[in-house]
């Protein structure tokens, strides 16, 4: 534990600050009418949770969080909201036949959560712990990455590789049929 | 448990322990779920799914710094990889399904029923 009780005190500053403003941009995301608003949304929950890696001593993580998250995933979201024109939805966005049990299941799954939670709050300051074996993690992860995992790195790659060789299959079109598609 | 009594004696709010980061990306998981089974968009139930991913790799973040170990940041490298690729090739389904049907909406989903 931490010695110094400024620093706990800006270590809990800090959580409380960003952990209220992951929750309220996921809540955002979840509420919103319109698709481009939950994007954005999306976005500020993704830079402030790597935000909270970053408190946690994951640098690497929470850089290639926001550039991966942040920077790739939500474009690609954002084009395909504009390529789709889905500035109006629905009147009804949230299925009646959904909302119940969605209710029901995932007030019980917090419960249980907020226990498991509970049992997990000793009073150990995270952030004060050391960092395992030094701070340097980029290297750590490297290390334990092409040494440990590397059979899974390359499992990894070639599913990158199937992904995109599946998004061009199902995306492609033959000349004829994209021109009356385009036509409707 | 001695452990937990130092923290309660120092004071709730200020110490933050593994139990609230554990209860901060739980609280991430459980509004993507609800997301997830409450909305009807299609985009919107793949963002949600992001937000449940991203709770995943709090914790495991957590998890790695509590044990001091790098095991868990190394999966949290995997689960961005695999989200890539997930969400890759579900706005490919989404963009091929919106040419057929002219929507997003999953309760019009419904040609793969057998």
């Amino acid at each position: 534990m931490s010695s110094d009780p400024s620093l706990v005190i800006l270590n809990a500053v800090l959580f409380w600050t960003l952990s209220l403003g992951v929750v309220s941009t996921a809540l955002l995301v979840v509420v919103n009418k319109n698709p481009v608003g939950s994007a954005l949304s999306l976005v500020a929950t993704m830079v402030l949770s790597s935000m909270l890696m970053i408190q946690m001593g994951a640098f690497f993580l929470g850089v290639v969080q926001v550039l991966v998250y942040a920077g790739a995933v939500m474009v690609l979201f954002l084009f395909i909201i504009m390529l789709l024109d889905l500035r109006q939805e629905s009147s009804r966005p949230i299925s009646i036949f959904g909302a119940p049990i969605g209710v029901v299941l995932v007030g019980s799954l917090g419960y249980a959560i907020f226990q498991v939670a509970r049992q997990f709050a000793v009073g150990r300051d995270v952030t004060a712990l050391s960092l395992p074996e030094g701070s340097d993690d980029v290297r750590l992860l490297g290390l334990e990455l092409f040494s440990e995992h590397a059979a899974t790195v390359i499992i990894v790659g070639f599913l990158l590789l199937v992904a995109m060789v599946g998004v061009i299959v199902l995306c492609h079109q033959p000349k004829s049929e994209s021109k009356s598609g385009e036509a409707k | 448990m001695s452990p937990a009594k130092i923290g309660v004696k120092i004071g709730r709010g200020k110490v933050i322990t593994l139990g609230h980061y554990i209860a901060v990306s739980g609280l991430l998981f459980c509004i993507g779920l609800l997301g997830v089974l409450i909305r009807r968009s299609v985009l919107i139930i793949y963002m949600c799914l992001e937000l449940m991913l991203t709770a995943a790799a709090l914790a495991f973040v957590a998890f790695s710094r509590f044990n001091g170990c790098i095991d868990g940041q190394v999966m949290v490298l995997f689960i961005i990889t695999v989200a890539a690729a997930e969400v890759a090739v579900g706005l490919g389904i989404i963009v091929a399904w919106f040419r057929l049907q002219r929507e997003t909406d999953v309760e019009g989903m419904k040609h793969l029923r057998f």
